[in-house]
């Protein structure tokens, strides 16, 4: 049952399309992540559901109802901006109580709401506060208040931990899908960071140029990403190109079997697989030997750049404990043949 | 934080005589005005309050300083009340002629003062309006619009176009918006701008001199008359008298605003 | 944020402000223009007879050129001393600490907000015949010298009204400019005097010729300073107009001047303008 419901959207200027036939339904309380580099569209694509950039082309359904005309102050969706947008020369309680007040809910329930939406994000002590007398992450939480005490159908975040540092911007991610599923809001946000959008969204949207490349669950986007760009953006991922040959991958002349059927002799094929699905064996025990060329200690796990004939391999190895093998070493790389995948390589898509 | 990069001996050295230059005239009319003497004269044994008095004596003193504090008043009032809308236009809008009318409002930037004299002198000679205390507010609104504008405009796009979006999606119109929003937070620049053109026009004496007749002598006009015509230590008196009241203003611009900001101003 | 609303509104929001500056820029100076090609005759007044006869008096009459060239001169004259003092204050206050560096940003700039007449006033008070520059003089036993109703005392009024306008744009320059990149300079092995003339002298020269244009024109048609400084005797362009005006009544020929006086003002903007986009299109590359 969808709720929100995006009909071929489109916005396009002069003879530029920011964003192109975009087609999503949203269900009532999922949290779906805008995900892609800058320019790829997932900003306009959410200013167009709010309102704030007129679509081209297309229709925005809520609720079984037609949007796609309204002015913004008529959506009634909440929304929390990049820079956050509070209003300077507020208090923090009537930041959150302006969207109220704009909806004429009487004082008393609304100090009431605020008072309880400052609870749930933990500023009850600072509702007389002036937003620059907070932290980037205490306004941040007070941005999430005031979209969310109007009890909004859906909820859109727009680059909402962008501003943060990296520590406070893994807390906050937790914090934000905990206040979510409690409130239980349909929530839209966008993104560039993929671990971000993998972490807390129920599916993810990955957008390439204006256009939608793939919509999933964030461990199927990472096991089965649907185009090259995906796999790089998307986590890391070895990428060795080559041509398929007596039934197997054969790359710079090594023969590398695989369970994959389809192709033609002679067809050009791209295997790829994840670095922490390769594993390190003592040379000559695996499908590809290679020399270590550099590694990196990462405190959970060793990242390894291991040169081999095929070209030079990712490798990712979990933190045992026991130094691992150093550079120079020789050594062996070993997959399960369900971890890789071979792709045609298809002329000019590879780009 | 910033290794060697103090000033050495002959900077400082140099700073301070471009700092005695720049301050010695005033200090001089503030000491003056303070003396016992019937001649300009620095009081060296007693000081006395008998020139500060001896300007209530001149009624036409106080009368072209009541004028010049009407006058400057109203001309920086209407000149916000112009110089808002105009920026809103001018910041937000892509409309044929924006740039001719943004030149045309900082035109008077350019144009020497005693050449706009001279032109709302012959105005006012054709059209019968020489004298009008309302005519010459508006001249006075027309020399210190620029300085209100790029106030006014600097303030605008300074500001946080998502606030405003903020406040239209939490549901409130146009005007709602402007009022709760959009005017507190350039609130800052309007008062900023109006100060500004009010110490301009207070102070204002070139094109003004030509358009004012004996009924509506501004203060600056009044002061430079009187001191063609003969020097004493009265005009000491008056003198020191602005320099105080320019010296609160800029106390008061600078707290609120910072005053380095404001003049220097972002281009 | 175009939502709902018609194309007319910058119009009706611009509207009452771009008619009262046409009516009181535009209309006015047009008028002037006029006015200085009527006759002029010192009875009748002016007469309804269109002459370049103006023109020509101002630009053959020796008197009205020596003005001119008296304008002029003292006004480069103060351009250079302004530039040669307040480039380098700008610097050095630029490199003071705050609260020091607002401090005196304020007593350099600070002044410009006083009346210009009270600032003569003080200057005529310091330079007059018994003037404490002069009484110093004699303390130290010198003769005293004759500074008011001279070009000199002129010239040092000017330099001290003009002043803010110098340090004003040469301070923004230096504020754009990352206080590392001379020491980086240093760093590479230059001298102070090599880093502040190859790094620090080439980012600011565009302010030093903002403000020297500024203080140029603004010197030039100076009303206050030389009114009250140069006596009446030592007349400059402006103090030229006015008594033409006040004085004389001859409209027409104080007319002229204000419209030499405005077409060489536009000129250097002018002029201005292009040094500032040549200069951006070689920064641009």
């Amino acid at each position: 049952m969808s709720f929100l419901t995006l009909e071929k959207l489109s916005k396009v200027y002069g003879d530029f399309a920011a964003a192109r036939d975009i087609d999503l339904s949203v269900a009532k309380g999922e949290f779906v992540s805008l995900l892609g580099p800058s320019g790829c569209g997932k900003t306009t694509t959410l200013q167009m559901i709010a309102g704030l950039v007129e679509p081209t082309t297309g229709t925005i359904m809520l609720d079984g109802r037609d949007i796609t005309r309204e002015t913004p102050n008529k959506r009634g969706l909440g929304i929390v901006f990049q820079s956050y947008a509070l209003f300077p020369h507020m208090t923090v309680a009537q930041n959150v109580a302006f969207g109220l007040e704009m909806r004429k809910v009487a004082k008393a329930e609304r100090d009431e709401r605020v008072a309880t939406m400052l609870g749930l994000v933990h500023l009850g002590g600072f509702a007389e506060r002036y937003p620059r007398q907070l932290s980037g992450g205490q306004r941040q939480r007070v941005a999430i208040a005031r979209a969310l005490v109007i009890q909004p159908p859906v909820l859109l975040l727009d680059e909402p931990l962008s501003n943060l540092d990296a520590k406070l911007r893994e807390e906050m991610q937790f914090e934000l899908r905990r206040i979510q599923q409690r409130v239980g809001t349909t929530t839209i946000m966008v993104t560039h960071d993929q671990a971000e959008a993998l972490s807390i969204s129920d599916r993810v949207v990955v957008m390439e140029q204006g256009r939608m490349t793939q919509v999933d669950a964030p461990y199927k986007l990472y096991e089965n990403p649907a185009t090259p760009f995906i796999s790089t953006f998307v986590g890391k991922m070895n990428r060795l190109d080559g041509v398929w040959r007596k039934g197997a991958a054969e790359i710079a002349g090594i023969a590398l079997p695989s369970e994959a059927s389809g192709f033609v002799e002679g067809q050009a094929i791209a295997l790829s697989v994840r670095p922490e699905k390769i594993a390190l064996k003592p040379a000559g025990q695996g499908r590809l030997d290679g020399t270590i060329a550099n590694r990196f200690f990462l405190g959970g796990s060793w990242l390894f750049t291991v040169e081999t004939p095929a070209g030079a391999i990712l490798v990712s190895a979990p933190n045992d404990g026991e130094e691992p093998a150093r550079e120079g070493a020789k050594v062996a790389l070993d997959w399960a043949l369900a971890s890789q995948r071979i792709e045609p390589l298809a002329q000019g898509a590879a780009a | 934080m910033i290794p060697m990069q103090k000033n050495g001996p002959v900077a400082l050295l140099f700073h301070t005589l471009v700092v005695a230059f720049v301050l010695a005239p005033l200090v001089v009319i503030c000491l003056v005005a303070f003396t016992p003497e019937n001649t300009l004269s620095i009081p060296t044994t007693s000081f006395s309050l008998r020139w500060f008095r001896e300007i209530f004596r001149h009624p036409d003193f106080v009368a072209s300083f009541v004028n010049s504090l009407w006058l400057a008043s109203l001309a920086a009032t209407l000149s916000v009340a112009i110089s808002v809308p105009a920026a809103l236009a001018i910041d937000r809008y892509d409309f044929p002629g924006r740039n001719a009318l943004n030149a045309l409002f900082l035109s008077p930037l350019i144009i020497p003062h005693l050449v706009l004299g001279v032109a709302f002198l012959r105005l006012f000679a054709l059209i019968g309006a020489t004298g009008s205390f309302a005519w010459l507010v508006a001249c006075h609104v027309v020399v210190i619009t620029p300085y209100v504008l790029r106030l006014v405009m600097a303030a605008f796009t300074g500001l946080d176009r998502s606030a405003e979006q903020a406040a239209m999606t939490l549901g409130a119109s146009h005007w709602t918006v402007f009022r709760r929003v959009t005017a507190p937070m350039i609130l800052p620049g309007i008062t900023g701008g109006w100060l500004l053109a009010f110490i301009n026009s207070f102070d204002e004496l070139t094109m003004s001199i030509f358009v004012t007749s004996p009924q509506t002598v501004t203060l600056p006009v009044r002061m430079y008359m009187y001191a063609t015509e003969s020097i004493d230590p009265m005009m000491a008196a008056v003198s020191a008298l602005m320099i105080a009241l320019t010296a609160a203003a800029m106390l008061v611009l600078d707290r609120a605003f910072g005053l380095d900001k404001i003049l220097v101003g972002q281009k | 944020m175009s939502v709902g609303r018609s194309a007319a509104t910058p119009f009706w929001l611009a509207g009452p402000g771009a008619l009262l500056f046409l009516g009181l820029i535009v209309l006015p100076l047009v008028l002037t223009v006029i006015l200085s090609f009527h006759a002029y005759d010192h009875t009748t007044g002016i007469k309804n007879e269109f002459i370049l006869a103006h023109y020509a008096a101002v630009f053959s009459d020796d008197y009205y050129l020596g003005i001119f060239w008296r304008t002029l001169r003292l006004a480069a004259l103060t351009t250079l001393i302004c530039a040669v003092i307040g480039a380098p204050e700008a610097y050095i206050l630029s490199r003071m600490r705050d609260p020091w560096r607002s401090v005196f940003l304020l007593v350099i700039i600070g002044p410009l907000l006083v009346s210009v007449v009270v600032r003569a006033f003080g200057w005529s008070m310091l330079l007059g015949s018994t003037g404490l520059v002069n009484q110093s003089l004699q303390a130290f036993g010198f003769d005293s010298v004759r500074l008011l109703y001279t070009e000199t005392a002129i010239v040092i009024a000017l330099v001290h009204v003009m002043l803010p306008f110098m340090v004003i744009p040469v301070w923004t320059a230096l504020q754009k400019l990352d206080p590392m990149v001379e020491a980086a300079a240093w760093s590479l092995g230059a001298s102070h005097f090599t880093a502040l003339r190859r790094v620090v002298l080439p980012q600011v020269s565009l302010g030093m010729l903002s403000g020297s244009l500024i203080v140029f024109g603004l010197s030039a048609s100076a009303f206050a300073i030389p009114g009250l400084l140069g006596g009446r005797r030592l007349k400059m362009a402006a103090t030229l107009v006015y008594d033409e005006y006040m004085h004389e009544l001859n409209w027409p020929l104080g007319a002229t001047i204000a419209i030499i006086v405005l077409a060489a003002n536009l000129v250097i903007m002018l002029a201005y303008n292009r040094v500032v986009e040549t200069r951006a299109r070689k920064a641009l590359g």
